[in-house]
């Protein structure tokens, strides 16, 4: 490679870091985006450090301490059966980031894999893809969750298939208008004329104007992903006890709602600050990155 | 126009076509016997075979969605094996429930919602316009089961004001008392959905030519705002819902579950945990027709509004 090409090179990397910098500033500078930031990165800390900011073990059970308030000794207080209710929300919410990263990063693949094709294949196998999109998307989403869980029963890995089944068809169907629309922009016709191989134009043009809408829609894809978990648990058909989660502990509290209101309160409110968190972020990122993309407007 | 029509209603035969087939063929061949599963492992092979001839298990899998679908096309979902009730029964037994939920959940919520957002864009970037705007984004993001389960610790346990379980002894007036909670859970996303597409779509229209026009003839603003503005604005939330009963649905079934309400959410939850695979794929069908009609509907109301839209096909 001459020295120019890879001066030019350096250029345009230091240059895209340039871009994500001012992005995330744009949205710091946003309150909105500033609380979402905080809520999102206070959540993370929280998750992936959750063994050692518990306080208990979340499974210990302590019958004699049944429904005991907040306190310095449990920060949450405990539930029916005496376990901290606060270490059980911390590795619940590992639980919830685990399966949502999980599941959007494998639909993501799929739905990113099938939208190209449908965007660069033949036209009977767009219509194909696309009828087959509709049809997944036509079960309203609890009622398709409820009847996976019919089949393959409760657990967390029918959670995963649920979303990525779910989500894989909104990638798939924006991937796809994305490329159709690139397919005949004059720079793509132009490097075809020149020769360029499918896969040169795949990874060199399509992809990196894919990419970035793909990810703020999978970043708010993420409070939903959450709520399905957490509401699929609380039905009793995700996560199985005595593993936690905040669907769970929800269910748990829901029960002996008249007992003591606090595990509700504990198993409810990290499932509304992490989803307020997470679509404040992913609402001032659409802003910053691309006003069009604002589905309002 | 007739065209478009006709495509857009065969395409939604195709799509619940294509989604019921599925669903039966998901149930039928995941490992293990759906009879020795309902029956429990202890029932003698006698029983079984007889159950198994009667749900038609016998028969190749292409011909039993057939058959399935041929009867779903005369209008009978089955029948279910164990109550030895017709399934259509036990459905439109629950609808009604579901309905008069969603749609007074979807009343309270056009109520506030298209105020909020008509205020939001009429003092567009005040600060009433910016808490609106927060706090539409938090109704859409908090969970309708969060707000269901904190309207039951709040209004029902704590304050005492409002049953929180079942649906009422029979009279109107508890039936509605015990409706307010569910609808209220149900509505709450929606005011926000509603506040932000109608500030939307109020700023756009405010652009327009003919409003301004109207302010070139010293029409007064409320004059503008009420017959020139809104009435446009309103169009799209009719999409909106349609497209929304999706959503709808899914919460009417956590709704249902947290009130112990009865209702078709309730119905295929009791179905999913009982596997009563008749009830569930009668269930699931009726919503997924609902959800099917609904957004066609909405399509071609769309279409009906904005002629571009049909060219775009």
């Amino acid at each position: 490679m001459k020295r120019a090409t890879i001066k030019q090179e350096r250029l345009r990397i230091w240059e895209g870091w340039l871009s994500v910098f001012r992005t995330i500033q744009r949205v710091v500078r946003e309150p909105l985006g500033a609380m979402g930031l905080v809520l999102v990165v206070a959540v993370l800390i929280s998750a992936i450090g959750a063994d050692l900011w518990s306080t208990h073990d979340p499974n210990k059970i302590n019958v004699r301490a049944a429904f005991a308030s907040p306190s310095l000794e449990h920060f949450l207080g405990t539930d029916q059966l005496g376990r901290d209710i606060f270490s059980r929300v911390l590795v619940g919410g590992q639980i919830a980031l685990k399966v949502s990263l999980v599941s959007i990063g494998a639909a993501l693949i799929i739905g990113l894999t099938l939208g190209l094709i449908a965007g660069f294949g033949p036209k009977w196998l767009d219509n194909i893809l696309m009828l087959l999109f509709d049809s997944v998307r036509s079960f309203p989403t609890v009622m398709f969750a409820l009847a996976v869980v019919t089949l393959f029963g409760p657990s967390l890995t029918t959670v995963m298939v649920v979303v990525v089944v779910t989500q894989i068809p909104i990638y798939g169907r924006m991937v796809r208008s994305q490329t159709l629309a690139l397919k005949t922009s004059e720079f793509i016709l132009t490097e075809r004329a020149m020769g360029a191989g499918f896969f040169r134009i795949i990874s060199l043009h399509i992809l990196p104007n894919v990419i970035g809408p793909l990810l703020i829609l999978a970043s708010m894809d993420i409070p939903f992903v959450i709520t399905i978990e957490a509401g699929l648990s609380f039905l009793g058909m995700g996560v199985r006890p005595p593993t936690p989660s905040w669907g769970t502990i929800l269910n748990d509290g829901y029960s002996y709602i008249y007992n003591t209101p606090w595990p509700v309160i504990a198993g409810g409110l990290p499932v509304v600050l992490t989803t307020l968190g997470f679509t404040f972020l992913g609402e001032s990122l659409r802003d910053a990155f691309d006003p069009k993309l604002r589905k309002d407007s | 126009m007739l065209l478009y029509f006709l495509k857009r209603i065969v395409l939604g035969v195709v799509i619940v076509v294509i989604a019921v087939s599925l669903l039966y063929a998901m149930i039928h061949l995941v490992p293990g016997d759906p009879v020795k599963t309902i029956l429990g492992p202890r029932a003698s092979p006698e029983i079984q075979a007889q159950i198994r001839e009667k749900m038609g298990l016998n028969d190749p899998l292409p011909l039993q969605i057939v058959k399935f679908l041929g009867n779903v096309a005369t209008g009978d979902l089955g029948e279910d094996v164990f109550k030895r009730k017709s399934v259509n029964t036990i459905v439109f037994e629950q609808l009604p429930h579901t309905i008069y939920l969603v749609l007074a959940g979807i009343g309270w919520a056009l109520l506030i919602g298209i105020p909020l957002g008509c205020f939001a864009a009429v003092y567009q970037n005040s600060i009433l316009d910016r808490v609106v705007g927060i706090l539409s984004v938090s109704c859409i993001a908090i969970p309708t089961f969060l707000v269901a389960i904190y309207s039951v610790l709040l209004f029902a346990v704590t304050l005492k004001w409002l049953p929180a379980i079942g649906a009422g002894d029979g009279s109107l007036l508890s039936y509605v008392r015990h409706l307010i909670l569910p609808a209220f859970a149900v509505g709450l996303g929606w005011v926000g959905y509603l506040a932000r597409l109608i500030r939307a779509s109020m700023l756009e229209i405010m652009g327009e030519s003919h409003v301004r026009n109207a302010r070139a003839f010293g029409l007064k603003e409320r004059t503008i705002v009420f017959k020139y503005v809104l009435r446009l604005a309103v169009l799209p939330t009719i999409t909106l819902i349609g497209m929304g009963i999706g959503i709808l649905l899914s919460s009417a079934v956590f709704v249902e579950i947290v009130f112990a309400r009865p209702g078709i959410g309730r119905l295929i939850y009791d179905a999913v945990t009982s596997r009563n695979y008749p009830v569930v794929m009668g269930s699931v069908l009726v919503t997924t027709v609902l959800f099917v009609v609904s957004t066609t509907l909405a399509d071609l109301i769309n279409a009906m509004v904005d002629p571009r839209l049909r060219a775009r096909d």
